[in-house]
């Protein structure tokens, strides 16, 4: 086992356990911070996947921004949550069959997909260039259309989250 | 070298415990955390498969992929914490099934 086969392994099992946490978790502040360390832990799996650009965003944009958006939503509504005693609802064993028979499912469906063998065992080594990238997403030949379509998307999304989240009058009394 | 059934494997039980997530949470906060997690196995396979079938030659679409679905991530993030912040403003309460406030 090479030493990135073991940092790969380690990572993994910090992922899993700690996404594993942020379901069970009986207070929601515990599980968001458990959701951080998962979120940091995709950041390194992408680190290994040598796209050094997405582990900085995924650090900046998760770690820095939505997680941050969630603790600040968890403690703005404490009070509701101390009253409830489960975390999970009442058809949570439905819920874990659906989850198992997904579970076995897709592992069937693994198992059986041959192309998985066409994939190189040695890889080539990597061609990452930021500004490539940076180019080609505000070329019209390439990539503009898409790019423009996701900045709408996320300015009527802001939008939108500031109207529903502004307090109407009404509800200032 | 690390197979990429490995990175498979990982996203796949990420995704999983995302959908146990978001099937059996009761607080709406939970729900969006596990939406979360599942764009995050997304991004993984995603990465995954770009780095094998084309980290070589310079084809920029899965990279293009990963970064709509962060943008996509962040505005669903935006949009979700906001309407649960306004309903519980209303309703006092953000446990999933109580929040009905759309019910005839």
């Amino acid at each position: 086992m090479s030493a990135q086969q073991f940092f790969f392994i380690v990572t993994a099992f910090v992922i899993l356990f700690s996404a594993m946490m942020t379901v069970l978790s009986h207070k929601m502040m515990h599980s968001a911070l458990w959701f951080v360390l998962a979120l940091l832990g995709v950041a390194v799996i992408y680190a290994l996947l040598e796209a050094s650009f997405f582990a900085v965003v995924q650090v900046l944009v998760y770690v820095g921004a939505i997680a941050i958006l969630i603790i600040f939503s968890v403690m703005l509504t404490r009070k509701a949550m101390e009253d409830t005693g489960s975390p999970v609802n009442k058809t949570w064993v439905l819920s874990l069959v659906i989850v198992l028979l997904t579970t076995v499912g897709g592992f069937l469906a693994f198992r059986t997909w041959g192309a998985l063998k066409a994939f190189p065992a040695d890889l080539l080594p990597v061609h990452y260039d930021i500004g490539e990238l940076g180019l080609a997403l505000v070329d019209p030949e390439r990539f503009a259309l898409p790019f423009e379509v996701t900045s709408i998307l996320l300015l009527a999304a802001l939008v939108g989250a500031i109207y529903i989240a502004f307090g109407r009058k009404e509800d200032n009394q | 070298m690390i197979p990429l059934s490995w990175y498979l494997i990982l996203s796949g039980l990420l995704f999983l415990i995302g959908l146990l997530a978001v099937l059996i949470r009761r607080n709406a906060i939970g729900i969006l955390m596990g939406v979360e997690l599942i764009l995050n196995a997304a991004n993984i396979n995603l990465l995954a498969f770009w780095r094998y079938l084309y980290g070589y030659n310079g084809d920029l679409r899965g990279q293009v992929f990963v970064i709509v679905i962060f943008v996509v991530a962040a505005a669903e993030a935006a949009v979700g914490l906001a309407m649960i912040i306004s309903a519980y403003r209303r309703k006092n309460t953000i446990v999933a099934n109580d929040i009905d406030l759309l019910k005839g």
